[in-house]
């Protein structure tokens, strides 16, 4: 079943690849944008850099929060995830897995090539691509979450950053503390450690709290 | 046989009580029709009936047993088909049928979804992605998985719009077939439908 929901989501997005490109431009931009901006300095963009990409990276995941359930629930799809004799925290996982695919794999991917432009070293460069490995499918479950609680809302798009973001903080200051920790000698040992932490956390968590918000938001 | 049993339900929106004080009993082989003018809290009723909504007052059993209580075990055992299809405008015919009965616990082979979109009457259309297909064959699809659902109760919110003569008669023979065979469906419906041989109630919301 989790396969199922898995596949389907990707079939989906395979078909709007539009939606996809959408957030994975906007990071891209984003990102590209700061050196631009900010100037030829090297040894501010080196610094600057976890921040900026990471920063970034926390945006682009929380533009697509919105679509992660509300197409299913203008056509009735969710109704019917909901009425189903499959387990719904389980469903709520691939859809999570199905979000974070489509939208924090690239990312992923992409950040070596554009911590690049901020002249980061190899070793950086590694632990960065590492860090947003382990804490964009944490931005994807506790997105989840809130895009859940706000389904069918006027006005989602304000109330679930709002949500969201207060929970995303740790991830971000983690996830961007592990460079700076690297780059200046201590060993991102422990920042990855908590980042491991914080998805083991929201494996567990989120998927059942989803999907009791899911059943609130329906009722 | 299990039965369907509403006792004392009241549905209250916002300040407003729309029915309260209704009672039912549904046993294996009968038709539940909810009738009522618009706004009366048909679906308000259905979707209680089925455990997305839960009821203001009273409860509803399935064999005795509160449906709460029983969980997925009670979903495996209901089709509900609300007026929202659940059909993905970017997926095939078939592709949606697939997936909303692997929803429904039944894996669905791709010979079995394509015979039942052909009992449907959508021969030859399988392959077109949704938003192509006019209302009717939509509602078309999303009533195959009537035929593949193998459950033993049917809550159908409307199943008969936007559907012509010869589909409301295909559907007239799948309710048919399912009461025979000891089913029993609830559902409310605007036109009249001739259903043979079963003992229909009507229960009537105002």
């Amino acid at each position: 079943m989790f396969f199922w929901i898995l596949r389907r989501d990707l079939l989906l997005a395979a078909r709007r690849r539009s939606d996809v490109l959408t957030t994975l431009f906007f990071f891209i931009i984003v990102v590209s944008l700061f050196p631009l901006g900010v100037g030829p300095e090297m040894n501010m963009l080196r610094l600057m850099a976890p921040g900026v990409v990471w920063v970034a990276a926390l945006l682009a995941s929380m533009l697509s929060l919105g679509r992660m359930f509300s197409s299913d629930y203008l056509d009735g799809t969710l109704e019917q995830m909901l009425l189903s004799p499959q387990s719904l925290p389980l469903l709520v996982l691939g859809k999570a897995l199905a979000h974070w695919l489509v939208t924090g794999v690239p990312l992923v991917l992409m950040a070596p090539v554009l911590g690049i432009q901020y002249d980061l070293t190899s070793d950086a460069l590694l632990v960065l691509t590492a860090s947003l490995l382990l804490g964009t499918p944490v931005l994807s479950l506790i997105g989840a979450i809130g895009a859940a609680l706000t389904l069918g809302l006027r006005g989602g798009g304000v109330l679930v950053s709002l949500l969201v973001l207060p929970l995303y903080i740790p991830v971000l200051i983690f996830g961007a503390g592990a460079v700076e920790a690297s780059t200046a000698g201590l060993g991102a040992g422990a920042h990855m450690s908590l980042l491991g932490a914080f998805l083991l956390a929201s494996l567990v968590l989120a998927p059942w709290s989803t999907a009791v918000s899911l059943r609130i938001s329906l009722e | 046989m299990p039965t369907l049993e509403g006792i004392d339900l009241a549905c209250i929106r916002g300040d407003r009580k729309l029915f309260s004080g209704v009672n039912f009993l549904l046993e294996s082989g009968g038709l539940m029709q909810v009738q009522g003018p618009n706004g009366s809290g048909k679906t308000s009723l259905l979707r209680m009936l089925c455990g997305l909504a839960s009821p203001a007052e009273g409860e509803i059993r399935w064999d005795g047993i509160q449906i709460r209580s029983l969980g997925g075990d009670y979903f495996g055992a209901m089709t509900y088909l609300g007026h929202l299809g659940g059909v993905k405008d970017d997926l095939t015919a078939i592709e949606n049928l697939r997936i909303s009965s692997a929803l429904g616990g039944v894996d669905l082979d791709e010979r079995k979804a394509h015979d039942a979109l052909q009992h449907m009457g959508l021969g030859g259309r399988e392959l077109l992605p949704a938003k192509v297909l006019s209302q009717g064959q939509r509602r078309r699809v999303t009533l195959a998985r009537l035929l593949v659902c193998g459950t033993v109760l049917w809550i159908l919110d409307e199943p008969l719009t936007a559907l012509d003569t010869s589909a409301v008669k295909l559907v007239q023979g799948l309710i048919e077939r399912h009461l025979e065979h000891g089913g029993m469906i609830v559902m409310t419906t605007h036109q009249e439908i001739e259903i043979a041989g079963a003992a229909i109630q009507r229960l009537q919301l105002t």
